[in-house]
């Protein structure tokens, strides 16, 4: 395979940071990221080569943002498998530069999920907005009352069942990320919370209560991403794409063992592209759509062994200062979750190898590895994982 | 007969052998004469080899638990009412995992490996729903 490896850096950035936002459009959200983030990099409009987004609504498909920006880009990118998208446009991004197709894309998001009243993780088949159910598989599972909590909650009972995990280990993940929004002004929640807050929440979808679950949100965002060339010239340090992988998981025809996840496929090629090991990575930013999600993700990218995640969550591990930090901005559990949450992923990941926080206890020290991992869709039905690698110099 | 508020399913070709044996209180499944693989859910393909060599069998209607959640909150109409409900994964005796509902048993009974057995409830006219009880 080609070398991947530092053909491509994010330069830019830009999180907006309404939480609540409803005298606004997504497609406004998303160009006045798109412009911010193109400042952050000290480029212009006429730079953009490649337009990537993904949305659950055609509405604010490549098309229609490429008209709202009146732009015309000669590389669109919609690639949509849930939360987990970005991750995915940006490893497409990695390919596109290195090819020498494009020098220069941005990957956006929006959504107004909150002041549009969506029940991301309640709505059962109502979350789709249409009515009729496609005859397969929503019409094998749809007439069983499905949520997205629920599809998680499965998975966290199985893992509970094979190897001990308790509801006390889950909490863990939902304490060290509210921990991180405390330090972090724009997030949702910032109030610090305990596993017994945590274990004595209502029950959504058993085991899951409702402080295992992540917020919902108004939000978007932007990313830059450029060639090497490109990247040299820009106003800030650049964060290399090192390594990317993508995998999905689904339920095989009704054979496959669905305790197993994507990011068991996804982390090897980003491990062997970057030419890095778990011991190398300073932060891990990983989708926490659920606290079960973070845990069945770090187990199956390999930073400890399959039943392990729920000792490893515990203990500090994955707060600042422990082994290895992970969603350092309050995560989706605290922070921010406007329906799909995976380019937060890389925002923060740059913030973090940027070392935008020196001197704050927010900073992850000596930062100069970090990985993100976006799941997308459900555990328990069908899902994507996508891994990145990042870096500085 | 009460008006079903749940979602119903859209029955096409490759699926509505299914919904008929539903409708006459048979669970059926499908098995590849090419890779004798079974599946599920139906396709008009075998999902394993490609081929189309696919035969609907009957199944024995026995499976066990194989995940399940108790649902505290959905609020898709038909389901917003009926909190709590277990939604389980239930894995059949041949062997394919299928998402349905353990009913006529307390939620707090259902555990993971519970055996237990298909039961059929009449939607309407069109449409009768396979779910799993605890074996008798």
């Amino acid at each position: 395979m080609v070398d991947l490896r530092n053909a491509a850096a994010i330069v830019g950035i830009h999180e907006h940071v309404t939480r609540y936002a409803p005298d606004k459009s997504e497609l406004q959200i998303q160009g006045e990221s798109v412009i911010k983030a193109l400042e952050d990099a000290g480029l212009t409009k006429n730079d953009v080569e490649g337009l990537f987004t993904a949305s659950s609504s055609i509405r604010n498909s490549g098309l229609n943002l490429a008209d709202y920006l009146n732009m015309y880009p000669k590389y669109v990118d919609n690639t949509t498998v849930g939360g987990g998208s970005f991750e995915f446009h940006l490893s497409h991004a990695l390919t596109a530069i290195a090819a020498g197709r494009i020098n220069c894309a941005v990957i956006t998001y929006s959504s107004l999920a909150r002041s549009g009243g969506v029940s991301v993780g309640t709505g059962g088949v109502g979350r789709y907005g249409h009515p009729r159910l496609d005859p397969s598989p929503d019409s094998f599972e749809e007439i069983y009352g499905l949520t997205t909590v629920g599809l998680y909650a499965m998975i966290a009972q199985r893992h509970m069942h094979l190897f001990g995990t308790t509801s006390e280990q889950l909490a863990e993940v939902a304490v060290a990320t509210r921990k991180h929004a405390s330090m972090n002004p724009e997030a949702l929640f910032r109030t610090p919370i305990t596993v017994a807050d945590v274990v004595n929440a209502r029950v959504i979808s058993s085991p899951l209560h409702l402080l295992d679950c992540c917020v919902i949100t108004d939000g978007g965002g932007a990313v830059v991403v450029a060639s090497p060339e490109v990247a040299r010239n820009c106003r800030q340090t650049p964060v290399w794409v090192l390594g990317a992988g993508e995998a999905v998981a689904h339920q095989g025809a009704g054979q496959r063992d669905l305790i197993y996840i994507a990011a068991k496929q996804s982390h090897q090629p980003a491990f062997e592209m970057a030419g890095v090991t778990h011991k190398d990575i300073d932060m891990a930013m990983i989708y926490d759509s659920f606290t079960i999600t973070v845990v069945e993700t770090l187990e199956d990218l390999g930073f400890c062994e399959k039943g392990e995640g729920g000792q490893f969550v515990s203990g500090g591990r994955i707060q600042i200062g422990g082994e290895l930090p992970i969603n350092t901005d309050g995560g989706g559990l605290s922070s921010n979750h406007p329906g799909m949450r995976g380019i937060f992923l890389l925002l923060e990941a740059t913030r973090q190898l940027r070392h935008q926080f020196e001197g704050t206890p927010r900073q992850v020290p000596n930062c100069r590895l970090a990985l993100c991992h976006g799941t997308g869709g459900a555990l328990g039905s069908r899902h994507s994982g996508g891994t990145v690698i990042l870096g500085r110099d | 007969m009460p008006e079903w508020n749940k979602p119903l399913p859209s029955i096409v070709g490759e699926t509505r052998p299914y919904w008929e044996s539903c409708r006459r209180g048979e669970l059926v499944i499908q098995r590849c004469d090419s890779c004798h693989e079974y599946q599920f859910y139906p396709r008009g393909i075998c999902a394993n080899c490609w081929s189309n060599d696919i035969k609907w069998v009957k199944a024995s209607g026995k499976g066990t638990v194989w995940t399940y959640t108790v649902t505290y909150q959905n609020r898709t109409q038909g389901f917003a009412q009926d909190v709590p409900y277990v939604l389980a994964l239930v894995e059949l005796a041949e062997g394919v995992k299928m998402f349905t509902n353990i009913v006529e048993c307390n939620p707090q009974d259902v555990k993971i490996g519970l055996p237990v057995e298909v039961t059929f409830v009449q939607a309407n006219n069109q449409v009768t729903v396979p779910y799993f009880k605890p074996s008798a």
